[in-house]
């Protein structure tokens, strides 16, 4: 926390290309480590899609990367929870262990200049309102 | 001989390896667990607690009278 993000440059599961936390400096980025697998993960992604469409316009991006072991599992949870942000994937674990991840999910909100400000492990329910908070004072800086 | 012992325990100790919180996808599979129906193996476990007449052997604290 308030160091740097690390740097990113993963696939795209949607498109083809790659995808930069660098081409989205200048937003405030949300980057969420997600696992098919995790319960938790399946809650936060329907409330990071409505924070994305309310905050978006304002400078909010949400970068989702995959770190399940087999493609084919996050596949399947992608169909059953469409989400409209890029979701990327790391499949030999590079970018978790830059991050520091301890547990599943965790999500790093980084600031307009690249910082990481708010470090969220875990997602509940409740979880949406005081992050939408964090992500509306960061897009005020 | 204390050669080949410390070879073998470095061959052992090959087999260590930390699971990264990212990589439990594969240990989350249903055939990894150790009981496949949790309903099952709690019933199961009411019952060896209440006929030994004691619990918390597994990790649960309580009375052994069966209806905890």
């Amino acid at each position: 926390m308030g160091q740097p993000a690390p740097a990113v440059l993963l696939p795209d599961m949607s498109a083809a290309g790659e995808v930069s936390l660098e081409s989205l400096r200048g937003k405030v980025v949300y980057v969420d480590f997600w696992a098919s697998w995790c319960g938790p993960c399946r809650i936060s992604f329907p409330i990071l899609e409505q924070l994305r469409n309310e905050l978006g316009p304002e400078g909010f991006e949400v970068l989702a990367i995959n770190v399940d072991e087999v493609e084919a599992d996050a596949r399947q949870f992608l169909a059953d929870v469409t989400v409209s942000y890029p979701v990327v994937r790391d499949a030999n674990g590079t970018t978790p262990l830059a991050f520091g991840v301890m547990g599943m999910p965790t999500g790093y909100l980084v600031d307009r200049t690249g910082v990481v400000r708010v470090i969220h492990q875990g997602f509940r329910k409740s979880d949406g309102e005081p992050l939408r908070a964090s992500i509306v004072e960061l897009l005020g800086e | 001989m204390k050669t080949l012992t410390s070879l073998l325990m470095a061959v052992v100790l090959c087999g260590c390896e930390t699971v990264q919180p990212w990589e439990r996808g594969i240990l989350a599979k249903e055939e990894m667990q150790w009981q496949t129906n949790v309903s099952e193996a709690q019933l199961r476990n009411q019952i060896y607690a209440s006929k030994e007449a004691s619990s918390g052997g597994a990790g649960a604290s309580g009375g052994g009278c069966g209806c905890n």
